[in-house]
């Protein structure tokens, strides 16, 4: 250090409150801490001291709220002045179930009116569960001229005429992604809207969308927007249109096809192949709609260096999917349909070692009548060949506890475990008892385990385990599950790390709820639906918790909704 | 499955006078530290809603009702409890739904949409949390601590001396079946399919279970907990894949199609096609292996005419045929009655094998024989 900057230093010693003095001078301390990513770091920080929690607000350009009503957009704007990225999440999750009335909330407009008049340079939104207008977004488009990255997954309220407006007047947009999104999908036209001078995007994806899109725009905006990485189509882009943009983008790390399924003659197939062989950086695919197995093979020389498969649209047969993954030694991350049934998933632990997350969806939820689909074989078949594997989503019709204990024996390592045995209640198929010993394997062997979604026949035993074993488990999903208001309490009295409950269906009452009270502090949501809490254990709750915001919502046919939002003691790092 | 409500005596004296007073009172911004604006917010403003509430017994409200996934019934009033909050603002904060009084703040795209919920203001440097919660006197349920939770002592009309109670109550509180339920926790679970009842539950007999129980299937919002979107996107992929626009026509008729042996059912919309045959070409399509019966109709246009050797290979039992069930719930053979008639009472699909069907052959003409 310079001698004139330890004197300075010397003199802003006072104003720390610490014993053992900070002896950088703030530019210092800025330029470190603007270093730091995560939010948990910037959070530890900012308590150490009142310099450090300065310096900490001001180094700080992205802030993740992960429940919108746990503080308020002054708040937010008044404490970290120089923002450009803000991440917002909005309704519990269980609104993706629809068990959250419309019109619930958790709208962006209030937020974006303080942005506008506080961050005005602010670059990047990312929303997940918020309900935003189109005029909401045209306000966007034009009061951040800066504005290069917009993120809309799981959100609602919104139609393409506000894509258009994003298109017509975000200049310097680099990134435009709708996922998932319940958009009133007017028309395609809102792609002809990026002007023709317009070549910043890297990531366009609008796999979301139904509506067929102007080709011939979608085409010359492809083709001079030369940065472009991720490229996600929707269903109206056909084969042959799918190729001659390839054609244009080889450069592209992320593509998700439109319908994957169309007459080609021979030709038409070879440019095909070529065009996706000639994308050497593809990493992720997806997309595959009605994807078949004649045209999977075109994909084989594409996926040399895929490392996440998204086949969750496609209904594969255990065949196809073996062949397919013949060709992908590298895949880390794999999504199916259970279509696919134990045999691909042998496939899977057989042609990829190196996975680490596979989901597996059904194809026909709810229907009664599908007597296939996967089962516990299929899981403990992937386990035995893929022993990094620490994510998984698995919905079966059946499953027992000495499969899910091979499982885990197999791969330690899991930080999230969500296993949907589809009927509710259901035990294990051979012998009959209940899903306990399995659940106990998962949290007992899983140290690491971050996330957890139970099913099947629970007593309050599973819970037990849950909260003796789980220590670092942050997010639980319970439904149909346990015996009495002693399951909740167990995980209540455990779990030090848990952040997010959600409950359904479970015969846990006002005991359970108000044993938690110390613990809803440190949480970022509580929900209860449909279980045995009452009006009175709600208002109990309120007034020995003032801090809460507590919703408690009666009046749908036998359901009484207790969303708790817990306003944790450090808000905006909540995460 | 979530058993039966018996919120009735829960609700009572919702007309309670606790809800409006001091709704907001005290509760704006709270800081950390404790010294809460108690700039209070205008109860009048507030207690428009819940004045609404008041006096509002509406038994029908307890009715059990049957709703599809995502429906609410039009004549609740779903309303909202927001048992503590930050800040309030002056604009009445519930309920939730549009309801008839016209209050629905969230329907509004402004800021107090925004502010339907209050904050807090804790984050003003280092919080000491648990201390001062207890300093704010403002929530006030003096006979509260005493509730048990039996729903015949649950006199929610008894918070008088509530000056500070900021609850605005639900005209029900269906506080489902505390007291019920304390004695037989395992209630529950007796009311789910397949719980404790013994049954050896392997595939198949979930199956026959599961049509035992049928209506406690049906009532399961939001499981499996698969996401709308997702369910959608797939409904759309199974449709008929001869589709030319992949957009469905305004009256569509879709029908399931299983086939013995196939991991997962497809559907067709049967007002797509105009013959048998163009039915069964595309089914073929879709489950490769399949082939039609008998498609010749009596007097529809367009039939075809099978070979031979189809016919032969059908009652050899080698061959798969397409069979369809009716409004009545019997199972017949495809292809006896005229097309039209055919779309009209065809409820669902099924490819059976040769086999199994040659039983459904002189049903299905002395049917169509009485009714037509």
């Amino acid at each position: 250090m310079e001698s004139s900057e330890l004197k300075r230093s010397k003199d802003s010693v006072n104003s720390c409150e610490s014993a053992r003095r900070s002896s950088f001078p703030d530019e210092v301390l800025e330029r470190v801490l603007s270093l730091l990513k995560s939010h948990r770091d910037r959070s530890s920080v900012s308590l150490v001291c009142k310099d450090w929690y300065n310096a900490e607000r001001w180094s700080r350009t992205h802030v993740f709220i992960g429940n919108c009503y746990s503080v308020s957009p002054e708040i937010v704007a008044r404490r970290f002045p120089r923002i450009r990225s803000v991440t917002l999440k909005g309704k519990p999750r269980f609104s993706d179930f629809n068990l959250v009335p419309e019109n619930w909330g958790a709208d962006i407009h209030a937020w974006l009116v303080v942005f506008a008049a506080k961050y005005p340079f602010l670059e990047e939104l990312r929303l997940k569960r918020m309900a935003i207008s189109d005029e909401s977004l045209e306000f966007l488009a034009v009061s951040f001229p800066n504005f290069k990255a917009l993120s809309l997954l799981s959100c609602d309220g919104f139609s393409t005429n506000g894509l258009a407006a994003i298109a017509t007047h975000c200049k310097n947009l680099t990134e435009l992604d709708i996922q998932e999104n319940g958009i009133d999908d007017i028309g395609g036209s809102w792609l002809s809207c990026f002007p023709e001078s317009f070549t910043t995007l890297e990531v366009l994806n609008f796999a979301n969308l139904t509506s067929d899109i102007n080709f011939d725009a979608l085409e010359k905006l492809v083709g001079r927007c030369k940065s472009m990485k991720v490229l996600k189509l929707n269903r109206s882009v056909s084969l042959e249109q799918l190729q001659r943009l390839l054609v244009n983008a080889p450069q592209l790390a992320e593509l998700g096809t439109g319908l994957f399924s169309q007459e080609l003659t021979i030709r038409e197939y070879e440019e095909l192949e070529s065009a996706l062989s000639n994308c050497k950086n593809m990493h992720t695919l997806s997309g595959l709609w009605d994807a078949t197995g004649i045209y999977l093979t075109a994909l084989y020389l594409a996926c040399t260096h895929l490392t996440f498969l998204n086949l969750s649209y496609a209904a594969l047969q255990s065949v196809e999917l073996a062949k397919l993954l013949a060709h992908c030694p590298q895949l880390k991350r794999l999504w199916v349909l259970d279509t696919v049934e134990d045999k691909g998933l042998e496939a899977v632990g057989l042609n990829c070692p190196l996975l680490e997350e596979l989901r597996v969806f059904p194809a026909d939820p709810f229907d009664d009548e599908i007597v296939h689909g996967v089962t516990e074989a299929g899981f403990v078949a992937v386990s035995f060949g893929c022993p990094r594997l620490h994510y998984v989503l698995y919905f079966c019709r059946q499953m027992t506890n000495a499969a899910v204990a091979t499982i885990v024996q197999n791969c330690p390592d899991f930080t999230h475990f969500r296993l949907c045995i589809m009927n509710p209640g259901q035990p294990d198929y051979l012998t009959n008892e209940p899903m306990d010993e399995a659940f106990g394997a998962v949290v007992r062997t899983c140290t690491k385990l971050q996330r957890l979604s139970v099913s099947g026949l629970l007593t309050d035993l599973t819970f037990e385990y849950i909260g003796r074993y789980a220590k670092n488990l942050e997010t639980l999903s319970v439904a149909f599950a346990g015996r009495s208001d002693w399951g909740m309490q167990c995980v209540l009295g455990g779990c030090p790390k848990l952040r997010k409950l959600e409950i359904r269906d479970c015969p846990f009452g006002n005991a359970a709820l108000l044993s938690g009270l110390e613990k809803y502090e440190s949480m970022r949501s509580l929900w209860m639906s449909a279980c045995n809490v009452t009006m009175n254990g709600c208002r109990l709750l309120a007034r020995e918790m003032p801090r809460l915001n507590v919703e408690a919502r009666g009046g749908m046919p036998r359901h009484l909704s207790l969303l708790s939002e817990m306003l944790g003691t450090r808000q905006t790092e909540n995460h | 499955m979530s058993p039966p409500l018996l919120g009735v005596e829960e609700e009572v004296q919702s007309n309670v006078s606790s809800p409006s007073v001091d709704c907001g009172l005290g509760l704006k911004e709270r800081n950390y530290l404790g010294l809460s604006d108690c700039s209070s917010v205008d109860s009048s403003a507030v207690s428009s809603s819940p004045d609404n509430n008041k006096n509002n017994l509406n038994l029908k409200a307890t009715e059990l009702r049957l709703g599809l996934p995502g429906s609410q019934s039009p004549e609740r009033e779903t309303e909202l409890c927001l048992l503590n909050s930050g800040k309030l603002d002056e604009k009445p904060l519930f309920p939730l739904l549009p309801s008839k009084d016209g209050i629905c703040p969230s329907s509004q795209k402004n800021v107090v949409a925004g502010n339907k919920r209050g904050f807090s203001d804790t984050m003003d440097g280092f919080s000491e949390v648990k201390g001062y919660a207890y300093a704010e006197k403002s929530w006030m349920f003096h006979d509260a601590g005493s509730d048990s939770e039996s729903p015949q002592t649950v006199g929610h009309g008894k918070y008088p001396g509530n000056s500070g109670a900021n609850v605005i109550l639900s005209a029900r509180s269906p506080g489902a079946q505390a007291s019920v339920k304390k004695d037989e926790p395992a209630n529950v679970l007796q009311k789910q399919p397949h719980a404790t009842n013994g049954i050896n539950l392997k595939q198949t007999d979930i199956s026959n279970n599961k049509s035992s129980a049928p209506a406690a299937k049906a009532q399961v919002v939001g499981w499996p907990p698969v996401r709308s979107f997702r369910t959608k996107t797939l409904a759309t992929s199974s449709k008929n894949n001869d589709e030319v626009d992949g957009k469905p026509g305004p009256a569509a008729l879709f029908v399931k199609v299983s086939m013995d042996g196939a991991p997962y059912l497809r559907k067709v919309d049967l007002t797509t096609y105009s013959t048998y045959g163009e039915l069964s070409s595309a089914l073929e399509k879709m489950f490769s292996c399949f082939t039609l019966g008998q498609c010749g109709s009596h007097g529809a246009a367009g039939k075809e005419i099978l070979s031979q050797s189809k016919l032969k290979d059908l009652l050899h039992g080698s061959e798969y045929v397409l069979t369809y069930k009716d409004k009545d719930g019997d199972w017949m053979l495809v292809g006896d009655v005229p097309w039209e008639m055919f779309v009209g009472t065809c409820k669902r699909l099924k490819i059976m094998k040769g086999s199994d069907a040659i039983g459904l052959a002189p049903r299905a003409m002395e049917k169509s024989r009485v009714t037509n």
